[in-house]
């Protein structure tokens, strides 16, 4: 996110709050020392006057500087989607907070017929703001698309039928964030059209999944020839073979939404 | 785990670079899932992968909370597959990553005969996928494609860095350290080996691949872009 820089006015490091994302990637990601800070900046600024440079390790901390702030609503959104390693509450999913086609054969998320779009904002590394989000699932809503429910951002809807999400969280800056649809195969063409208009008017990357069943022979010969008449490469995919099954003693849950047309 | 569905790079960027990964169904077989997850993990080590990790914790080399000044110059840079392994302890997702496809496509072998009951994907080129399946007999169930990044692209780095922060789906290696490394190896401050280590460590799910990035740093060496 670029939201850390030296202040020149207190030559200390500062953080942007506006637009940081909170992905904890400065406090969790970077090793630390446990230095005196003022024996750090008296050592650096002689050599600074020596014109010698330092060559320190650059991904280690030397005064373990960082200190998580106590997040509270709705700034904790940030987190949620921006650092890893929190399972979203709503889904009890790290990441981005959804199992897509992952646990196809477990979930029966996407079936023969159907095709699943994630649809990423901010990725890789630029953010996207929340409302930039909604601008694309209100544009989804009003095309008549099925939100997946156990996704993040549709459980942060006040809407689901609007594709509107809560107010107060409209500001929040997020590293990216997943949309998730599901649909019939014959709207693939139409539902990429719509999301290219809707990326002209938001102001960050948009990357886009798209997740279908394979045939009984493990072909897939209905998606890939529309994406491939869009214009897409096609040139990497997740490929889930198949291995799951549900085990746990509770009923296992099934794949609830209704896909419209 | 769609952090590995977008990595930067046409197919053949993607011959060093396959990620098999296992993943409980939340609320339909992640009751018995910790078990079979170090399973997956430890079946993946004789296959010789490049890291391993899980969702919760990292890969096979992690920060450290309290180094020592004299680390600078001794820092442990080899992977702990061992630490990996005896830490997943909650139902999450576990991966490992190879460098090549013979291996991969022996692991997927052994994670099929082995009969886990979780849901495993591979994430890399979609032939070296069906290829993985052939070797190992099975019909794949659900493919998820990349169609890549749209949008305000002009916002977005360089192809090299682009390749090597996109290892972290997550966003955890970030562009300007990618960067940054890129220019150390070009002046000769580190070598591939050891700039690698740097962006390794901010992964927190354990699926960069620190062969691939060494190759794309090696490249970026002499590169021009």
């Amino acid at each position: 996110m670029g939201a850390i820089y030296i202040d020149p006015a207190v030559k200390r490091a500062a953080i942007n709050r506006d637009e940081c994302v909170e992905c904890y990637a400065c406090y969790q990601g970077m090793s630390q020392e446990h230095l005196n800070p003022t024996f750090v900046r008296t050592i650096r600024r002689i050599f600074q006057m020596m014109r010698v440079r330092f060559d320190p390790e650059p991904d280690v901390c030397p005064t373990a500087a960082f200190e998580p702030d106590e997040l509270t609503w709705p700034r904790l959104v940030r987190r949620a989607f921006s650092d890893p390693r929190v399972p979203h509450e709503s889904t009890g999913v790290e990441g981005r907070g959804t199992e897509e086609v992952k646990t196809n054969d477990v979930t029966g998320r996407v079936n023969v017929g159907e095709v699943g779009f994630t649809i990423e904002f901010g990725r890789p590394g630029i953010g996207v703001r929340m409302r930039e989000i909604e601008e694309m699932c209100r544009a989804l809503a009003a095309a008549g698309v099925s939100f997946e429910r156990k996704n993040p951002i549709t459980t942060l809807m006040t809407d689901i039928a609007a594709g509107t999400l809560r107010e107060e969280i409209l500001n929040e800056k997020v590293l990216s964030a997943i949309v998730e649809i599901k649909t019939q195969v014959e709207r693939t063409e139409e539902i990429i059209r719509l999301v290219h208009e809707v990326e002209k008017r938001i102001n960050t990357v948009v990357a886009i999944g798209v997740g279908t069943r394979c045939d009984a022979d493990g072909e897939e010969r209905v998606v890939a020839p529309i994406l491939e008449r869009l214009g897409y490469r096609l040139e990497r995919a997740k490929t889930n073979i198949g291995l799951g099954r549900a085990s746990n003693q509770a009923a296992p849950s099934v794949a609830e939404e209704v896909v419209n047309r | 785990m769609t952090n590995t569905l977008h990595r930067f790079g046409d197919a053949a960027s993607f011959r060093d670079d396959y990620v098999v990964f296992a993943i409980p169904s939340r609320g339909n077989n992640d009751q018995d899932s910790v078990p079979k997850l170090r399973r997956f993990l430890e079946m993946a080590v004789p296959f010789r992968p490049v890291n391993l990790g899980d969702a919760r914790h990292g890969g096979a080399l992690r920060p450290s909370r309290s180094m020592n000044p004299t680390a600078h110059w001794n820092r442990e840079t080899q992977p702990d597959f061992a630490a990996v392994i005896a830490g997943l302890n909650a139902p999450t997702t576990a991966a490992a990553v190879f460098d090549n496809r013979p291996a991969a496509e022996d692991f997927v072998k052994a994670v099929v005969a082995a009969d886990l009951g979780l849901s495993v994907n591979i994430s890399t080129a979609i032939d070296g996928a069906e290829q993985c399946c052939d070797t190992a007999g099975i019909c794949r169930h659900s493919v998820g494609y990349s169609l890549g990044f749209e949008g305000k692209t002009e916002y977005l780095p360089g192809s090299d860095v682009l390749q090597i922060s996109t290892m972290c789906g997550h966003g955890m290696v970030s562009a300007s350290l990618a960067k940054k490394m890129i220019d150390w190896v070009k002046e000769g401050r580190r070598t591939p080996e050891q700039a690698v280590t740097y962006l390794q460590r901010f992964c927190s799910c354990g699926v960069f691949n620190p062969s691939r990035a060494c190759r794309i740093l090696e490249q970026a060496r002499t590169g021009t872009r």
